[in-house]
C-alpha cells in the first residue's frame, strides 16, 4: 500500500495516477471527477448523484445495457458513488480486458446521450432510493443534524437531494452539469494492477488525450464554514423502539495538520475507523472511552465516531444507540465529560500508540484488494493529492498528546455543536 | 471463454492440512502477498440447535463467546486484540456457529490463542449477559422497523413453516428475554465440540507454523458427546402463491421478497441454477429482472435475484425495493419473467456471458485472504474436492442452456411462490 504511484498529466489537464501490482491477474480502472454535493445549488440538490446514474444510460457507442455487458461478460464489477466533493465510476475486471474499461470511461466523460425518456425512468428510481434512505431514521436524524452544522454551505445538503428538487430537475439540468464538470482537467485517472506502466500509459494517452476540455459556464463559488456559530439540540420524531443520538462537531478539512489529530481523537473516543472501503475489515471499539463509558455502564448499546476526508471542513459525529427508557441527556452529558477529560490532558502515549497500531494494520488488510489500492490514490487527489495516502502513517505517527489537546480544545467545544435526537413518536418521557 | 491464469487458486498441493485427534480439521493456505492473516472457523452450535420457546439462544451463546473467559476478563480480551489492530467476532447460522478473525501475521498466535480460549473457556459473566441481552433486544427493536429485515422474517416463516428454518436466527425480543444463563451454559456444553469443527487461515504464514498453533491451542479439547440438531424434514415446496404483508408505520418504501426452494449445494441442479440466476437476477444490471422492472420500467432501485445453498435445502430469492404503488405491477413483471425463464432455454448469448462472467469473477473473489480462506471452507464443508477451483472453468463451462432450463424447471413456476413485503400499505396478514 505504500509503494509510489505514478503522476502523469496529459496536456488536456486529465492527471494519470498507476501503481503496478502483480500478484493477482486483475487491474482496477477509476475515474474520479471533482464534484459532489458541494458543487450544488439549492434548487437543484441530488443533480451530481442524478448524472451518476445518468452515465449507465448509454453513448451512441456504448447503447444502454451495452455498458454493463461488456464490463459484466469478462467477470468484472462495476459501480459508481457521489459523495460531498467528488463522483467516481470504477471497473476492476482481468487484466488482459482493461481496454474495456478504458474505452467505456473515455467514451462516457464526453459523449453520454442523456435522453429524455431515460431521465424520466431514473427520476423514478431516484426518488425509490430516497424513500429507501427515508425508511431509515439515520437518513432522517443525519439529513436534520447536518442542516442545522451549516448555515450556507453545500454541505447542509444530503447528496439524493431533496425530494422537491428530485420532482424538478430537468434533462437539461442534468446535462449543463455534465458538460461543466466531467471534463478532463477535472478529473483524475487512478489505475492499479498487473499490467506494464510504460504501455499502459500509451493506451490511456490514445484514449484521453482527445477529448476537449469544456466546462464553459462559471463554476459555483463556495465559502468554507470554520465554525459552528452556536450550540444547538434539535429532536427529530418518528417511528420505532429506539433512540439515536448524534453530536456533531466541525472537523477540520482533510489537508488541514489537525485532521491528523482529529483521526486519533476518535480513535480514542470511539475506536479506530476503517479506513478501506474494499477487502478491508473494522477492528472493534470496546476498549475506547466512550464504548465504556457508555456501553459499560449501560447508558447506551453501542457507540461509533465518523470523520470524513473532504475539502472542506465538514463534521465529527459521535452517535449513540439507545432505549427510549434510557436518559438521552445523560449520555450526552457522559460523552461531553469524556471529551472533557482529554482537554484536561489525561491522554497517554500507549493510547496514541495502540491508535497508530490500528491504523497499520487497516492498511495492510486494505493492501490485499488492488481495487482498494486504486481507489486511494484517486480519493486522494480529490480533497489533497495522491501522496496524502502514501503520508498517512508517518502523520499519524507525529501526533503528540499536545497536539491532540490543542485539537481536542480547538474542534471539541460544547458550545459550538449540534446535538441531534431521534426519538420514537409515542416516547415521551425523556 | 479462456481458461483462467491466476497464479494462487488453492489446491491440493498447496491447501496444508491437519486433523487432530479430537476430529477438529484445520486447513491452511499461504498468501504471501499479503500482511496479515485471516481466520474462519464453523462448529456445531446453530440455531437448528434452539429450543423453540428459546428462539435465538444458539445466537446469544455466540456473541457472548467474546465478552471474556474465564482466564481473560472482557477488557483483557479486547484490550490484546484491539492492541494489536486484531478483530476476532463469533455469530452464528442456521447449521454452524462460527468465527472470522483477522490479524497482521505477526499477531497470528493471538488469534489463536484468543478462539481457542473463547470456545472452550467462555465465562458467560452475567454482568455481560445482561448487557448483551440488551444489546440484541436493542437490535431486535430496530429489526422490527426494517423493512427489508420484516420482508425476510416473513419470507423465511412461510416458506419453512413449522421448520427451525423458519424462525430468525436472532431470535424474538420475548424468547430473548426468557433466556437465561442456565440455558446458555447448558447449550455451550452440550452443542459445542471440536469433533467436526473445521478452521481455515489464509495469509502470510506457513503450513506448518499453523500445525503447531493448532496442536498447542486446540488438541486439547476434548471431545464430549455433542448435541445434534435432529434431522427435521424440509416442508413442501410452495404449491401455489402466499402473499403476506407487514405494515409498518412511517416507511416510504416497501422492500419486496418473492421466493421458492432452490436446489442444495452439491445437487447437480447445484450448477445449472447457479448460472440460471445470473441470467435472470444479476448479470449486468441485474439480469432480466433488472431490464424489466429497473431499467424499462423504472420501478425500483434495487431488484435481483439470489440462489442460497446449504447441505440439506436452498432457496431461491427475487427481491426489490418499490414505492408502494408500484408493488403489484412490480410483482406482475417478475412472474412473467419467471414464467418466460422456464418456457424456453436461455439464449447462447446470454449463457455465454454469464459463463464468462463467473470465470472471469474468480480471481477477483480470491484475491483476499478472507475470499481464499472462505473458498477453501467451502470445498472441506461441502466436499467439494481441494480441486474444485482448479476445476471451476470446466465445471463452468459444461453446463448447457438445457440443463438450466431443466433445472430451473423443478424449482422456478410463477403461480408457485411466497410473496412477502414490508413497508407502507395494509397489512395482509
Amino acid at each position: 500500500m505504500n509503494s509510489l504511484a505514478n503522476r502523469h498529466i496529459l496536456k488536456n489537464g486529465l492527471t494519470i495516477l498507476t501503481k503496478e501490482i502483480h500478484h493477482a491477474p486483475l487491474i482496477s480502472h477509476w475515474i474520479w471527477y471533482r464534484v459532489g454535493s458541494r458543487n450544488e445549488i439549492s434548487g437543484k440538490t441530488g443533480v451530481s448523484h442524478w448524472v451518476e446514474h445518468m452515465q449507465y444510460k448509454g453513448t451512441p457507442k456504448y447503447p444502454v445495457n451495452v455498458l454493463d455487458t461488456a464490463i459484466s461478460k469478462v467477470g468484472g464489477y462495476w459501480n459508481a458513488m457521489t459523495h460531498l466533493d467528488w463522483t467516481t465510476y470504477y471497473e476492476t475486471l482481468p487484466a488482459d480486458k482493461v481496454s474495456i474499461a478504458i474505452n467505456l470511461e473515455a467514451d462516457r466523460m464526453v459523449n453520454s446521450i442523456f435522453d429524455q425518456k431515460e431521465t424520466e425512468l431514473e427520476r423514478t428510481v431516484i426518488i425509490s432510493e430516497r424513500e429507501g434512505n427515508e425508511n431509515e431514521p439515520m437518513f432522517r436524524l443525519s439529513e436534520a443534524t447536518r442542516s442545522a452544522a451549516f448555515d450556507q454551505h453545500p454541505y447542509a445538503q444530503q447528496i439524493i437531494g431533496e425530494m422537491r428538487d428530485l420532482r424538478t430537475i430537468s434533462r437539461d439540468d442534468l446535462y449543463n452539469h455534465y458538460q461543466q464538470y466531467y471534463t478532463p482537467g477535472n478529473a483524475v485517472l487512478a489505475i492499479a494492477g498487473d499490467f506494464n506502466t510504460d504501455d499502459l500509459i500509451k493506451e490511456l494517452t490514445q484514449k484521453y488525450a482527445d477529448i476537449p476540455v469544456r466546462g464553459v459556464s462559471p463554476k459555483i463559488s463556495v465559502t468554507p464554514e470554520n465554525d459552528i456559530s452556536r450550540s444547538d439540540q434539535i429532536t427529530v420524531k418518528g417511528h420505532g423502539d429506539t433512540v439515536y443520538v448524534q453530536i456533531s462537531y466541525r472537523a477540520p478539512k482533510a489537508t488541514d495538520d489537525d485532521f491528523f489529530a482529529l483521526i486519533v481523537l476518535d480513535s480514542l473516543l470511539t475506536g479506530p475507523a476503517s479506513l478501506s472501503m474494499f477487502g478491508g475489515g473494522s477492528i472493534s471499539n470496546k476498549t475506547s472511552r466512550l464504548y465504556k463509558r457508555l456501553v459499560e455502564n449501560d447508558l447506551s448499546v453501542n457507540i461509533s465516531g465518523g470523520l470524513q476526508a473532504t475539502i472542506d471542513p465538514f463534521l465529527y459525529d459521535i452517535l449513540a444507540l439507545t432505549s427510549p427508557e434510557k436518559d438521552a441527556q445523560l449520555i450526552i452529558k457522559s460523552i461531553t465529560e469524556e471529551i472533557d477529560r482529554i482537554q484536561n490532558n489525561s491522554v497517554s502515549q500507549a493510547e496514541i500508540n495502540r491508535a497508530i497500531k490500528q491504523a497499520k494494520a487497516s492498511f495492510a488488510y486494505g493492501s490485499e484488494s488492488i481495487t482498494n489500492q486504486a481507489f486511494w490514490m484517486g480519493y486522494s487527489s480529490m480533497f489533497a493529492d495522491h501522496t496524502w495516502f502514501n503520508t498517512f502513517i508517518g502523520n499519524l505517527e507525529k501526533i503528540t498528546k499536545n497536539r491532540i489537546l490543542s485539537a481536542a480544545q480547538k474542534y471539541l467545544d460544547p458550545n459550538h455543536r449540534i446535538i441531534g435526537i431521534y426519538r420514537p413518536s409515542q416516547k415521551e418521557n425523556d | 471463454m479462456d481458461s483462467l491464469k491466476m497464479k494462487n487458486i488453492p489446491g491440493p498441493d498447496t491447501i496444508s492440512t491437519l486433523t487432530l485427534e479430537n476430529g477438529a480439521t484445520v486447513l491452511s493456505f499461504s498468501n504471501l502477498n499479503s500482511r496479515s492473516i485471516y481466520m474462519i472457523g464453523i462448529l456445531n452450535g446453530g440455531g437448528v440447535l434452539d429450543p423453540s420457546a428459546k428462539t435465538g439462544l444458539a445466537h446469544f451463546t455466540a456473541n457472548l463467546l467474546s465478552r471474556g473467559t474465564k482466564n481473560l476478563s472482557f477488557s483483557d480480551f479486547h484490550s490484546q486484540l484491539e492492541s494489536a489492530g486484531a478483530n476476532l467476532v463469533f455469530s452464528c447460522g442456521s447449521q454452524h456457529a462460527w468465527f472470522r478473525g483477522k490479524a497482521l501475521a505477526e499477531d497470528v498466535e493471538l488469534l489463536f490463542r484468543l478462539s481457542s480460549d473463547s470456545l472452550q473457556n467462555p465465562s458467560f459473566n452475567q454482568e455481560y449477559i445482561g448487557r448483551l441481552r440488551n444489546q440484541l433486544i436493542a437490535g431486535l427493536t430496530i429489526r422490527d422497523q426494517d423493512t427489508s429485515e420484516m420482508a425476510s422474517l416473513l419470507l423465511d416463516r412461510h416458506l419453512f413453516p413449522d421448520h427451525p428454518y423458519g424462525q430468525p436466527i436472532d431470535g424474538y425480543i420475548e424468547t430473548i428475554q426468557s433466556i437465561t444463563r442456565s440455558d446458555i451454559v447448558q447449550f455451550h456444553n452440550q452443542a459445542y465440540s471440536p469433533a467436526d469443527m473445521i478452521i481455515v487461515i489464509a495469509g502470510a504464514v506457513d503450513g506448518q507454523e499453523i500445525r503447531d498453533l493448532s496442536e498447542e491451542y486446540f488438541s486439547t479439547w476434548k471431545v464430549d458427546t455433542a448435541a445434534q440438531s435432529k434431522s427435521q424434514l424440509i416442508p413442501p415446496p410452495p404449491a401455489n402463491i402466499t402473499r403476506k404483508h407487514k405494515f409498518i408505520e412511517g416507511k416510504s418504501q416497501v422492500d419486496l421478497l418473492m421466493g421458492c426452494f432452490g436446489p442444495f449445494r452439491t445437487s447437480p441442479d447445484y450448477m445449472p441454477v447457479f448460472i440460471g440466476n445470473n441470467i435472470l437476477g444479476q448479470f449486468g444490471l441485474m439480469g432480466r429482472i433488472g431490464k424489466v422492472v429497473r431499467s424499462e420500467s423504472g420501478l425500483a432501485y434495487y431488484v435481483s435475484s439470489s440462489v442460497s445453498a446449504w447441505s440439506d435445502v436452498g432457496t431461491w430469492n427475487f427481491s426489490a425495493g418499490l414505492n408502494p404503488e408500484n408493488v403489484g405491477k412490480a410483482i406482475d413483471l417478475i412472474r412473467e419473467e419467471i414464467k418466460q425463464f422456464v418456457k424456453s432455454p436461455v439464449t447462447d448469448q446470454e449463457l455465454d456471458n454469464s459463463k464468462s462472467l463467473l470465470i472471469g469473477r474468480m480471481p477477483i473473489s480470491l484475491e483476499s485472504n478472507a475470499g481464499l480462506a472462505n473458498a477453501i471452507l467451502s470445498m472441506q464443508r461441502f466436499e467439494l474436492g481441494f480441486d474444485y477451483y482448479q476445476k471451476y472453468t470446466g465445471l463452468i463451462n459444461s453446463i448447457t442452456a438445457k440443463q438450466i432450463l431443466t433445472a430451473s424447471q423443478r424449482y422456478l413456476h410463477p403461480d408457485h411462490l411466497v410473496i412477502t413485503s414490508a413497508g407502507p400499505g395494509e397489512e395482509i396478514k
